[in-house]
């Protein structure tokens, strides 16, 4: 595997506000990166410098091993960008809006039409191809959007929000797609979003950007425990049956640190693994057992955290 | 480039308001063009003109614009029309950084935008010429000369320079401002005071500096001023190739004394003539085209494409 876009201490600045502040991610070929950070994070402006639509004030950008500043049209043969509410000429039929990219990729007349077809078809349009754009729903023009990205057989794909405004069996459509491509055809992709559990359904990897720094990247299910550095466990335990005494026991048992007590349970803050002792326990003094769950900070709880910080 | 001049050329020629447009210049056109005919008509009954056809075009009969000045007044509605949204409609519609991912140079979409543009408006300009031909033969009785024909050629020419000119001035603003209405509002406003304020201005700055003139130098003096200052107006540059253009007796622009006049014969210019004594005012034309065009395309290669 290699690296299809990679960053280097990427940097940009407008007067006194920096955007991005000396970012570096890798997105590596055949997978779905997710590129995850509040509104205002510097998302776009990244996106925008990897194809060379804005220009880098510091740092360094690769894609498909090209310096989008100094040769964007190769980085943009190889790239399919679709934009946070990509517009289309509204007057034109969907299947002329492709037609128009399909030309300006120099892709010939004949093929053009086929490939526009597939597509269509491809991303559930087959009946709405010779209508104007205008009367499109948000969802359809999404799926336009994407549709349009595929016309130039991209290698790479880079969406920015895609699933913004769009109703949840619209979401569920795209996110689909988005996977099928990733599958079928073996594209890269990298799409940026502000929702978690999105991208954590769909992507491989994720980094997560606040302010312009990324703070954390990696695989999307190492990512809780990387970003607490060492494990904790915390435990919520409930039962069922009189438990008078239980607490006092439960402190007695070496290992939990501290017990607070919750409705119907108590919540165990630990220093190694004690839910063996724990169970044993609350089976010797005849409880039944409800739950015993870990209550490790989630992804979700940590996203939130920095969004908080942001 | 040639994708996106034919795609905007299409667009341009299937728009609701070209269609407009070239609704009201056509039945102008052909009204102005009728009554002047009809008047020359009747007059040539007696005098048999040189220049018949160059004629229709300057005559003004029955208390309408000559075509010409008509020309003069709509040209700069067509180049804006055709510019105002080049840049702020791509914006307006989330479309530009949409074809700017694709794999073309950003000034190709620029320059083939604007050679859309000004082949629409050579397109306009050419069957306006034709139908005065046609309609004037039909008029007249007799097709046009060699020399009446190059120099409607050149009219033509010169007028889509001019119309060239509010096309990039549209394309300029459509840039700088990134709200369609505001870009049009704005070119419009810059029209009305070239067109319209910028004579008036001048006459008041020369006023002022050659105050109460008394004597006949005095008096030339003021206007060669008022003239000069105007001539920061390609209104006034057009008016005048114009003028000149298509009237072959004129010979100076401006006011002249009567001990100048006297003794220049009243024959026509040669063609050769006529274009020396424009040459100025065309090449300024040209100049401020290119200038316009120079600065969007310029600010449009270092803009930020966000939208």
């Amino acid at each position: 595997m290699s690296a299809v876009i990679e960053t280097a201490r990427l940097t940009k600045r407008y007067r006194d506000l920096v955007a991005v502040n000396e970012l570096s991610l890798k997105v590596e070929e055949g997978e779905t990166f997710g590129f995850l950070g509040p509104n205002g994070a510097g998302k776009t402006t990244t996106i925008l410098m990897l194809l060379g639509l804005s220009e880098p004030t510091d740092g360094q950008a690769f894609v498909c091993g090209f310096d989008p500043t100094r040769q964007p049209l190769e980085v943009k043969k190889r790239v399919g960008y679709l934009p946070e509410n990509p517009g289309f000429y509204e007057d034109l039929t969907a299947r002329e809006n492709l037609f128009y990219i399909a030309r300006l990729n120099r892709v010939p007349r004949t093929d053009a039409n086929r490939r526009i077809t597939r597509l269509l078809g491809q991303v559930g349009l087959d009946n709405d191809g010779d209508r104007p754009v205008s009367e499109f729903s948000r969802g359809m023009k999404q799926r336009l959007g994407i549709a349009e990205v595929l016309v130039k057989e991209p290698k790479v794909v880079i969406m920015d929000e895609p699933t913004l405004g769009i109703d949840p069996d619209g979401v569920t459509r795209i996110l689909e797609l988005i996977t099928g491509l990733n599958r079928e055809h073996g594209i890269t992709i990298m799409l940026s979003s502000h929702l978690l559990h999105q991208v954590q359904q769909i992507c491989h990897r994720i980094g997560i950007i606040v302010k312009g720094k990324m703070i954390v990247q990696g695989d999307v299910d190492k990512l809780g425990s990387a970003i607490l550095k060492e494990r904790r466990w915390n435990f919520l335990l409930e039962v069922g049956g009189k438990a008078d005494g239980l607490e006092a026991e439960l402190r007695s048992i070496s290992g939990i640190a501290e017990v607070e007590p919750r409705v119907g349970g108590w919540f165990l803050h630990c220093t190694v693994d004690v839910r063996p002792a724990v169970v044993s326990l609350v089976s010797r003094k005849g409880l039944s057992l409800l739950q015993l769950r870990s209550e490790d900070p989630t992804l979700e709880e940590i996203y939130l955290k920095y969004f908080r910080e942001a | 480039m040639g994708v996106v001049f034919w795609k905007e050329l299409a667009d341009h020629f299937s728009s609701r308001r070209f269609m407009i447009l070239l609704a009201i210049i056509v039945l102008t056109g052909v009204w102005a063009i009728y009554a002047s005919g009809q008047s020359i008509r009747q007059e040539a009954e007696g005098i048999p003109t040189d220049f018949v056809f160059l004629l229709l075009l300057t005559s003004q009969s029955g208390g309408l614009l000559s075509l010409a000045t008509f020309i003069g007044l709509l040209g700069p509605l067509v180049g804006i029309m055709l510019g105002f949204d080049a840049i702020s409609g791509e914006y307006a519609r989330g479309t530009l950084s949409r074809v700017l991912s694709q794999p073309i140079y950003r000034d190709s979409l620029i320059n083939g935008k604007f050679l859309a543009g000004l082949a629409t408006v050579a397109i306009l300009w050419a069957s306006i010429l034709l139908l005065v031909i046609g309609l004037g033969i039909t008029l007249v009785g007799f097709p046009p000369n060699a020399e009446e024909l190059w120099r409607m050629l050149i009219f033509t020419l010169v007028g889509i320079f001019y119309v060239g000119f509010w096309l990039a001035l549209a394309l300029l603003f459509s840039l700088l401002f990134q709200r369609t209405v505001t870009a049009a509002l704005g070119s419009l406003a810059l029209w009305l005071f070239l067109a319209i304020f910028a004579p008036l201005i001048a006459q008041v700055v020369a006023g002022f500096i050659v105050p109460s003139p008394s004597t006949a130098e005095e008096l030339t003096r003021q206007a060669d001023i008022a003239s000069i200052i105007s001539r920061i107006s390609p209104s006034t540059l057009f008016g005048e190739s114009v003028n000149i253009l298509l009237n072959p007796t004129a010979r100076l622009l401006g006011i002249a004394l009567p001990e100048q006049t006297q003794g220049i014969l009243l024959t026509p210019l040669a063609l050769g003539q006529s274009l020396l004594l424009i040459l100025p005012q065309v090449t300024t034309l040209f100049a401020l085209v290119a200038v316009c065009f120079g600065i969007s395309y310029i600010k449009f290669m270092r803009s930020e494409i966000r939208a």
